[in-house]
C-alpha cells in the first residue's frame, strides 16, 4: 500500500504548510518590527506618547490606551446586546423562530467593515457632532460601531455555549418552582460560564484588530484622549493610515506597532483557549 | 415588598426581545440604507464602463474585474490547502498532539487581524519577493486569510458523514484514499462548498489586506502582476477621500448584497446538509 502511505505524506505536508503560514507572519512581523524596537528601547517605544516618526519619535502610548479604550467601549455595548440575543435565541424562542432569527443575525457578520465604517460616517458621526457635541469622528463612534461589529461573534459563540448546558439542569430547576428566568440567571448562565467568556474575549479580539471602520469614525488624532468625544487613533489604525508613505525607520515603526498588536491578540486568543481547555 | 418571581420575568424577557429587535434593527436599517441610495446608481452602464476621473464618473468595471481576479485566485490557492488539511485531520489522524497543534494554529490564524496579515504580505509578496503590488501579492495574502475558514467547514462538512458509510467501505475492500474520494468527499461535498461560498463572501469585503497588497490602481489588471482596485477598496477610497457618495453608495449596494446573497445561499446548503444526515 505504498500509494496509500503516499497520499498520507502529502496530506499531512498540505495540513503543515497551512499553520507554517503562521509561523511565517509571525517570524516576518518580528524581523521587521524588532529592529526599531531595540533602537529606540522598548521603554521608550511603549510608554512616551511622541509620534513623529519622520523626526525621530516613536511612541505608541497614546495608540495603546485608545485601542484599549475603544475596545472596552465596543464591549460596553457589544456584551449585553449580544448576551441578549444570545439568551433569547437559545433559551426563550420556540425552535421556529430560532431557525429563522439565527442566521439572519449572522448576516451582520458577512457585512464588510468599510460599509459599516461608512455608515458610521454618515449617520452616527454627525448624530454625536450635533447633539453630544465635539468633532463627532471620535472614540464614542469608534466604540459604537465595532460594539455592533463584535455582536455576530459574541452571540453565535454565546449561542453554542447555551445550548451546551444539559436540559437536566433546565429540568431539575423548573421542577423545584423555578420560572424560566431564574433558572437562565442561576443555573444555565453559570454552567455557560467558561463559554460566554470565550465569547467575550474572542469579541475583544475582533475589535482591537478591526482596522477600516475605525480608522473612518474615530477621528485618528494622535492624543491621549480626555473624553469619549475626543478623536483618537488606534494601533491598527496607525499602521493602515501610514504604511503607504512610510520606509525606513518609518516602516519599521510600523511593524513593531503591529508586533504590539499582535501580542495583544495572541494573549487574548491564548486566554480564550485556556479557558475552552479547563471546561 | 418582592416583586413577584413571574412577574419579574415577563419583564425580564420583554427587555432581552426589545434589546434582540433592537439588533435585528441595526441589521434591517443597515441593508435598507445601503440599499435605498444605493440601488438607483446600479445600471448597466455602471457595471459595465470604466470608471472615470478617479471614479468620480464612470462605472466600477474594472474593480469587478479586479475583484474577481483576486477572489478567484484566493480561493484556488486556499481551498485544496484548507480540504487537504482538513480530510488530514479527520480521516488519518487520532487525536493526537500533531492534530492539536494543527487546530490550535487554524484557530490562531482566524483570530490574526486583517491588518497584520496586509502587513506580512506587504513585506513578503510585496516587497521581499518583489511581486509588488498586484493580483499575485493580494490573492496569496488573502488565501491565507480565508484558509482557516475553509479548514473549519470542511472538517465539520467530514465529521458529519456518517462513520457507518466508511466502514461499509472498508468491509467492501476498498482502500482509504477510494473511501474518502467515492464516499466521503461527495457526501461531504454541500458543507465544503459552503466553506468556500462563505470565503468568497469574506473576499469580496475584505479591504485591509488587499490595500497594501494589492495596491489601488484603477486600470483593469490583465496580468498577476499588474495592480488591481478591488470594490471594497474602490469604495472606501470613494468614500473616505469624499470623490463621489452616489458612486460610493451603489458600489456599496453592489458588494453588500452580493455577499448576503452568497451568505444565505451557502447557509441553506449548509442547513439541507445536516438535515440530511441528523
Amino acid at each position: 500500500m505504498k500509494k496509500e502511505a503516499f497520499i498520507e505524506r502529502v496530506l499531512l505536508f498540505l495540513a503543515l504548510s497551512s499553520i507554517s503560514t503562521l509561523l511565517l507572519i509571525t517570524v516576518f512581523i518580528f524581523l521587521e518590527g524588532l529592529p526599531l524596537m531595540a533602537h529606540v528601547g522598548l521603554k521608550k517605544f511603549l510608554l512616551s506618547s511622541h509620534w513623529a516618526p519622520t523626526k525621530g519619535h516613536f511612541g505608541i502610548l497614546a495608540m495603546i490606551i485608545s485601542s484599549i479604550l475603544v475596545t472596552l467601549g465596543a464591549m460596553v455595548l457589544g456584551v449585553p446586546l449580544g448576551l441578549a440575543c444570545a439568551i433569547v435565541l437559545a433559551e426563550f424562542s420556540p425552535e421556529k423562530v430560532k431557525t429563522l432569527l439565527k442566521p439572519t443575525l449572522e448576516l451582520l457578520a458577512g457585512i464588510p467593515s468599510v460599509v459599516y465604517g461608512f455608515l458610521g460616517v454618515v449617520w452616527l458621526v454627525p448624530l454625536i457632532r450635533d447633539h453630544l457635541g465635539g468633532p463627532g469622528l471620535s472614540l464614542l463612534a469608534g466604540a459604537i460601531i465595532l460594539g455592533i461589529m463584535i455582536l455576530p461573534t459574541i452571540i453565535s459563540i454565546s449561542i453554542d455555549a447555551l445550548s451546551a448546558v444539559p436540559d437536566l439542569y433546565r429540568d431539575g430547576s423548573i421542577a423545584l418552582g423555578a420560572t424560566e428566568w431564574q433558572t437562565v440567571r442561576r443555573v444555565v448562565l453559570p454552567a455557560a460560564r467558561s463559554g460566554i467568556i470565550t465569547a467575550i474575549i474572542l469579541g475583544m479580539g475582533r475589535a482591537v484588530g478591526e482596522t477600516m471602520a475605525v480608522i473612518m469614525v474615530a477621528g485618528n488624532a494622535l492624543k491621549i484622549p480626555h473624553s469619549i468625544l475626543d478623536p483618537v487613533r488606534t494601533l491598527t489604525s496607525n499602521i493602515a493610515l501610514e504604511l503607504a508613505y512610510a520606509s525606513g525607520r518609518h516602516r519599521e515603526a510600523l511593524f513593531a506597532t503591529g508586533i504590539v498588536l499582535f501580542v495583544i491578540i495572541v494573549i487574548l486568543n491564548l486566554t480564550a483557549t485556556f479557558i475552552t481547555r479547563r471546561r | 415588598m418582592r416583586l413577584d418571581p413571574r412577574i419579574f420575568q415577563v419583564f425580564v424577557k420583554a427587555g432581552l426581545w426589545l434589546l434582540t429587535g433592537f439588533t435585528l434593527l441595526i441589521l434591517v436599517f443597515i441593508i435598507v440604507t445601503i440599499s435605498i441610495k444605493g440601488l438607483p446608481q446600479v445600471t448597466p452602464s455602471f457595471l459595465l464602463q470604466e470608471p472615470h476621473d478617479m471614479g468620480r464618473t464612470g462605472g466600477i468595471f474594472s474593480t469587478i474585474v479586479a475583484t474577481a481576479y483576486i477572489t478567484l485566485l484566493a480561493i484556488l490557492l486556499a481551498s485544496p490547502l484548507g480540504v487537504g488539511s482538513a480530510i488530514y485531520l479527520t480521516e488519518y489522524t487520532r487525536e493526537g498532539w500533531i492534530t492539536r497543534i494543527i487546530r490550535f494554529g487554524a484557530e490562531c490564524l482566524a483570530g490574526v487581524p486583517s491588518i497584520i496579515l496586509g502587513l506580512f504580505g506587504f513585506v513578503l509578496f510585496v516587497m521581499k519577493l518583489g511581486f509588488g503590488w498586484s493580483i499575485l501579492s493580494g490573492g496569496l495574502s488573502l488565501a491565507i486569510m480565508l484558509l482557516p475558514i475553509i479548514i473549519r467547514t470542511s472538517e465539520e462538512a467530514i465529521k458529519a458523514v456518517p462513520p457507518e458509510y466508511r466502514l461499509v467501505c472498508f468491509s467492501l475492500g476498498l482502500s482509504k484514499w477510494q473511501t474518502i474520494t467515492r464516499i466521503v468527499l461527495p457526501c461531504a461535498l454541500p458543507g465544503i462548498t459552503t466553506g468556500i461560498m462563505l470565503s468568497v463572501g469574506r473576499s469580496l469585503g475584505e479591504t485591509a489586506v488587499l490595500l497594501f497588497t494589492a495596491g489601488a490602481a484603477l486600470r483593469t489588471p490583465v496580468s498577476l502582476f499588474d495592480s488591481g482596485r478591488t470594490m471594497a477598496v474602490h469604495f472606501y477610497i470613494l468614500a473616505r477621500e469624499g470623490i463621489s457618495m452616489p458612486n460610493a453608495y451603489g458600489t456599496a449596494a453592489i458588494l453588500m448584497i452580493s455577499i448576503l446573497l452568497i451568505n444565505v445561499v451557502a447557509y441553506s446548503l449548509m442547513q439541507r446538509l445536516m438535515k440530511r444526515y441528523t
